[in-house]
């Protein structure tokens, strides 16, 4: 009753970063709750598969292994998580904002008739005075995101119905081991009492799934480019600097939208979170949801034509001009001193 | 195979691309009149969607459904335009303030009084929220199965559907059953545009409330062509019980709203000149960020 549960993503036997992550993060809220941080591993042929997530603190780890729970399909996970959730009644409930949670999210809470918000980027725990009802809540979930075009930031609670559920992309939090030798209890559930044979009816026939080619998350410097760049063509500068500098590509959703890049190099509240030494934004405004994605970057430049462009707040160098002018100095001022 | 009754799900929407500056108010609340609202995007890839299986199968009936104020009656007239056959607003204060499992429960309560469908499509998201959560949470309300981030319906036989997903690293083909709901990505297929008959043909195309407002001569229109007709439903129509209904019936609530406000760093500030750029890589490259 009352803990925290995180649903981990399992491919080939290996569980998700993002589930790491959200484990991380559950770890600490559940110590500030002072209850049970408790793990779902749902897939097939899991032996050991436990000892990966125990490291980061799961005091349960329950768990349920059937050839048919993988690949992933809705029905029976969904099945696993809202009769697990019935039974366990957990206070809190996280899982990825990837396709699969964001598949499966949405269908546990609306069984349970329990709030869900997406693409959270902040989590913590606080209270609530409900003035009107003249109710005080104690240690809610305060779910926090950017909405409404990135203008606002919202903080996102669920007084009254349990469990309170958030999907967090990955790359938000971060993973961090606490304890090799964590002491936890594995469940294992019989998959006939969770799933019964008409949650199969949806079938995959074919998977290609490809290891990511771009690794924006892992680069140690990411040249960005947003709507200000201008065009396909004008992205050529970035890819030019970056190869120069060891660099990754990134981009705005507004560039991603615009046909300037392809969707896999953005950055943002529904992208890539990036956490680089440095960080080179061109032509970006920077709206709210993309300053979630690159804000804890160690230093920043922004290049704008706009002096007042928001980026320009969190940025360490502001250099304002045009882009077609900047970049290639800074590539011929770069050679010029590494030579 | 007989014609399909397809149900698609469309939602319009404020803009949020397009971000101006004015868009926030001097006191931070944001400015929706600014915005111009638009049939959110994904719902047009999944019109398209539906449209095609239309083609492709005679007899395939494709309607529009849609939960908005007056005004979301624009974009069932932009669906008819496009080859939709009909649409229905669902329109009503008692609705204000839903989240998504409000809005789900509206909409799937709507559905079971518009009779046997076979398919219902659906975008994945809309650009206002970004939730996804609105097509997996009517599916579970309507105990349908479900199929998200579809990018193409590959082939239909057998009231078996296979179609194509598109996932962050990689595809996968799925066979489901129907009656099934479907949400579709924005790498399927562009909707078609208007087409000029069509256009012709519903440009008068109205709700009942719409007609009491309009000044216009068609009025004289709407008994002798019934297809100018667009469906408008209130709560009254359909069967709901109000603790799960607009705000009442949304288990999340907005505690706080902060306006984004910018505490500038001390940056340095540098225009195109070459030699603020010099000192920079200079800089950059003696404190090992680069290089």
């Amino acid at each position: 009753m009352d803990n925290l549960f995180v649903y981990c993503e399992v491919e080939d036997g290996v569980v998700a970063d993002v589930s790491l992550e959200l484990l991380t993060k559950g770890r600490s809220l559940a110590n500030e709750l002072k209850c049970q941080l408790e793990a779902v591993i749902i897939g097939s042929a899991l032996k050991e598969v436990e000892k990966q997530v125990i490291p980061y603190g799961a005091d349960v780890v329950h768990m349920i292994d059937d050839p048919r729970l993988a690949p992933y399909t809705t029905a029976p996970h969904a099945a696993v998580l809202i009769k697990l959730f019935q039974e366990e009644k957990p206070q809190i409930a996280l899982m990825g904002a990837t396709p699969i949670g964001r598949d499966l999210g949405p269908r546990v809470s609306s069984a349970l008739h329990s709030g869900l918000t997406a693409d959270c980027t902040s989590l913590e725990i606080g209270d609530h005075e409900d003035k009107k009802a003249g109710k005080t809540y104690k240690n809610l979930l305060y779910q926090i995101r950017p909405a409404f075009g990135g203008n606002i930031i919202a903080w996102i609670i669920n007084p009254d119905c349990r469990p309170q559920m958030a999907t967090v992309r990955e790359g938000v939090m971060r993973k961090q081991i606490i304890n090799a030798n964590y002491p936890s209890k594995v469940n294992h559930l019989e998959v006939s009492k969770y799933v019964s044979d008409t949650d199969f009816a949806v079938q995959i026939i074919e998977r290609h799934l490809e290891k990511r080619k771009i690794n924006i998350k892992g680069a140690t410097i990411v040249v960005s480019g947003g709507y200000g760049v201008g065009s396909k063509e004008n992205f050529k500068l970035l890819y030019e600097l970056a190869d120069l500098l060891g660099a990754e590509v990134g981009a705005s959703r507004a560039a991603v939208d615009a046909g300037y890049a392809d969707h896999e190099r953005q950055i943002g509240q529904t992208g890539i979170t990036v956490r680089p030494k440095l960080y080179i934004a061109c032509g970006i405004s920077g709206q709210v949801q993309h300053r979630a994605g690159m804000e804890e970057s160690a230093q920043i430049i922004s290049i704008n034509t706009d002096p007042d462009a928001p980026i320009n707040s969190l940025a360490d160098y502001v250099i304002t001009g045009d882009i077609s002018e900047i970049i290639p100095k800074m590539i011929k001022y770069y050679k010029q001193n590494t030579k | 195979m007989k014609g399909l009754k397809i149900i698609v799900l469309a939602k319009q929407v404020p803009d949020t691309r397009n971000v101006g500056k004015d868009a926030m108010k001097a006191d931070g609340t944001v400015n929706r009149a600014v915005l111009p609202a638009i049939f959110n995007p994904e719902d047009l890839n999944a019109l398209e969607m539906a449209l095609r299986v239309k083609d492709q199968i005679p007899g395939t009936t494709v309607t529009i459904l849609t939960m908005g104020p007056g005004r979301a009656a624009e974009i069932i007239r932009e669906g008819l335009y496009r080859g939709a056959d009909d649409g229905i607003l669902l329109t009503d204060r008692a609705f204000a303030g839903s989240d998504t499992l409000a809005t789900s429960y509206a909409l799937s309560q709507t559905i079971k009084e518009m009779g046997k469908f076979d398919l219902i499509v659906a975008g994945r998201q809309a650009i206002d929220g970004d939730t996804a959560q609105v097509g997996p949470q009517v599916a579970e309300k309507l105990g349908l199965n479900q199929v998200t981030y579809v990018e193409e319906i590959i082939q239909i036989e057998k009231s078996k559907i296979t179609c194509r997903r598109r996932l962050d690293n990689g595809v996968e083909t799925v066979k489901a059953p129907l009656p099934l709901l479907l949400t579709v990505n924005s790498s399927a297929p562009d909707c078609r545009s208007r087409n000029a008959k069509l256009l012709m043909k519903y440009k008068h195309a109205r709700t009942v409330t719409e007609r009491q407002e309009a000044t216009e001569d068609y009025l004289y229109l709407y008994d002798s062509r019934p297809f100018l007709n667009i469906q408008e439903m209130t709560v009254n129509q359909i069967q709901s019980t109000p603790e799960q209904l607009g705000l009442a019936g949304s288990p999340t609530k907005v505690k706080r709203i902060e306006n984004v406000i910018l505490q500038a760093k001390d940056a340095k500030r540098l225009t195109a000149a070459d030699e603020g750029i010099n000192d920079l890589m200079k800089e950059l490259i003696e404190s090992h960020v680069i290089g």
